[in-house]
């Protein structure tokens, strides 16, 4: 090993230095929790998407007389829901609007969030003031309660609930970029490049993207956790997902009767979501460490 | 502190006039006239254009919303569609029993993880700072409106030891400190804990140990202080931003608490919340909505001049 980096040195010192995310990468796969958490879910998102071919059963067949079976009964490995709906089949397919509408605001919200900030933050003056004042006015809502009522105003739906998450982002993915953004503008290389001429886009895209965009990624990665539950939770209320869609917050809700029958097969959706958000939370913990951001 | 003071109130004004409009806005951006919740289906085109004109609604944006705003600051928040009753009236009682839940869940929550942070940050990488990172972690990554399901199924369908849903027996809405009533708070209340318990955990640890690593320490230690007279300075350097987070968190517990309140059935602001989103009761919802941003951004005022108040660095800046 030794060797062949030494040749390599030699004959390419500049090419061959390991980059930063070869050093991220190193350093994370180092770290046993957060890569247990990775292959966690990689595998759920896996599920999800290639549910159809797991030889499951159908997710949407009830039966009146299989209604509540407990965990392990013949053929339904997790037992069935207040439906007779196979529990198993259900968790699997309700991967798929759980992880996409708990995931997906977060990654819109990043790429708004993000460049709103670094505008607001590189430009500064009445851009930095008009953009960072909207933001505060959407900071004064705690997340759950803008969550609620933005999708309460726009009613159920899958899309009205990746609108109302994005919003609920946006905020707090600006700050922070806008805040990386604020400190790295002071710098001399900055300086530098608007004296040789640089425009404020190249600027900003060749010299500040670079520099801001790691804690801003690993600030949206520890935001995932809270969409996850929070999605789900629209979907419990019931102005997330609409039946008769699986959906591990909307099973949850429709499950809750069945505690005084089944408790255990009520609780299986809830699991489902703590574990997914552990594991978001640890990842992006890991992921922290790995790139060595500071809060 | 009076000159930082003003300059805070002033900066105010503006974030709840924003928060207002969000609130106004809510009614219109929802699909649909507002006016089909509460008319009914077979009124005629005239009827339906005096109930518009009853309710101002075919004057432009603008001047509907400076009539609601004035309304509203005079404490008039219009009726509720479903009861008839004044809006301000119906959510102030239920804040009432919201604040008791929240006021509850913090008095829980925050001295337990203020000692599980500052514990974990004292013996920072040590086996028990893992153990106390790890309960943070899950306390931070739990839906808990699914922990209130599972408690309910441990200690009240399994055991039968609390009660699982209301505010106290009967289903009266009236709350009093009797020992019938403090079993209703206890599931719910400690739901509630959990969150933050981690979120202050998690901040606490995080900041001890970056003040145990300070060279002041150092020299503290080096001139001969005691090590009781060390740890007053660390917490006195700790306490502000500790301070902060859990005056945030009180407030998030008051306007995230809708999630544990429809699970509890716990009659307070989010289960309003959760009624008038179902009846489309619109007057209801943005009023319940203003009222708990509103207590949200007067937290985050108080939070901020207690923190300026105990930490002079911030007034310099």
């Amino acid at each position: 090993m030794t060797a062949s980096a030494d040749t390599a040195d030699l004959a390419e010192p500049i090419m061959k230095t390991p980059g930063y995310w070869a050093g991220v990468f190193k350093r994370f796969s180092r770290d046993p929790v957060a890569v247990s958490c990775a292959i966690i879910v990689l595998l759920l998102i896996l599920a999800a998407i290639f549910a159809p071919y797991l030889g499951l059963n159908d997710p949407y067949k009830a039966s009146m007389i299989k209604r509540l079976k407990p965990i392990g009964y013949p053929g339904f490995p997790l037992g069935t829901d207040e439906q007779g709906r196979d529990m198993l089949a259900r968790l699997i397919y309700g991967g798929r609007l759980t992880l996409f509408v708990g995931l997906m605001p977060v990654v819109f919200a990043f790429f708004i969030g993000s460049t709103l900030g670094l505008f607001a933050g590189y430009l500064g003056g009445w851009v930095n003031t008009v953009i960072m004042r909207t933001v505060d006015v959407f900071f004064a809502f705690p997340s759950v309660l803008l969550a609620i009522a933005i999708s309460s105003a726009l009613g159920a739906g899958i899309i009205n609930s990746l609108v109302s998450l994005t919003i609920v982002f946006i905020p707090p993915i600006a700050r922070v970029a806008e805040s990386a953004t604020a400190s790295v503008r002071s710098l001399d290389y900055i300086d530098a490049a608007r004296a040789t001429g640089g425009g404020a886009l190249t600027i900003v895209r060749v010299h500040v993207i670079g520099n801001v965009l790691g804690p801003i990624f690993v600030y949206a990665t520890s935001l995932t956790s809270v969409c996850m539950i929070l999605a789900a939770g629209l979907s419990f209320l019931g102005i997330g997902v609409r039946p008769p869609e699986p959906e591990w917050g909307l099973m949850l809700n429709t499950l809750r009767t069945a505690i005084y029958v089944n408790p255990w097969i009520a609780a299986l959706p809830g699991l489902m979501i703590f574990i997914t958000s552990l594991c978001l939370n640890l990842l992006s913990d890991g992921l922290r460490s790995a790139m060595n951001v500071k809060d | 502190m009076f000159a930082y003071l003003a300059r805070r109130l002033i900066y105010v004004l503006p974030v709840a006039v924003g928060v207002s409009i969000i609130c106004f806005l809510l009614v219109h951006i929802a699909p649909g006239d507002p006016l089909t919740a509460i008319m009914p289906v077979d009124a005629t085109a005239e009827e339906q254009a005096a109930m518009r004109s009853a309710y101002g609604l075919d004057k432009p944006l603008p001047v509907q919303y400076a009539i609601w705003i004035g309304k509203a600051a005079t404490g008039d928040l219009g009726k509720s569609i479903a009861t008839g009753r004044p809006v301000a009236q119906e959510v102030f009682s239920a804040v009432k029993n919201s604040l008791l839940l929240a006021f509850t869940a913090s008095v829980i929550a925050f001295p337990i993880g203020l000692l599980l942070g500052f514990i974990a940050g004292y013996f920072r990488d040590t086996i028990i700072d893992r153990a106390v990172t790890a309960f943070a972690i899950t306390g931070v990554s739990v839906p808990n409106y699914w922990l209130g399901i599972v408690l309910v199924i441990v200690f009240s369908v399994q055991l039968g030891w609390l009660p699982s849903m209301g505010a106290g027996p009967g289903g009266s809405g009236q709350w009093e400190w009797d020992y019938a009533h403090i079993r209703h708070l206890i599931l719910p209340s400690v739901t509630l804990a959990v969150v933050p318990i981690g979120i202050v955990a998690r901040t606490v640890r995080a900041l001890v140990g970056d003040i145990f690593s300070m060279d002041f320490v150092q020299a503290l230690y080096a001139k001969g202080m005691r090590h009781g007279d060390v740890l007053r300075h660390v917490i006195r350097n700790a306490a502000p931003t500790a301070l902060s987070v859990m005056g945030l968190q009180l407030g998030y517990l008051l306007g995230g608490s809708i999630l544990i309140e429809t699970v509890f059935n716990w009659p307070g602001s989010g289960f309003l919340l959760s009624n008038a989103i179902f009846q489309r009761d619109l007057p209801l919802l943005q009023g319940t909505i203003l009222i708990l941003a509103l207590f949200f951004v007067t937290m985050n005022l108080i939070v901020d001049v207690a923190q300026a108040a105990i930490d002079p660095r911030i007034k310099r800046s």
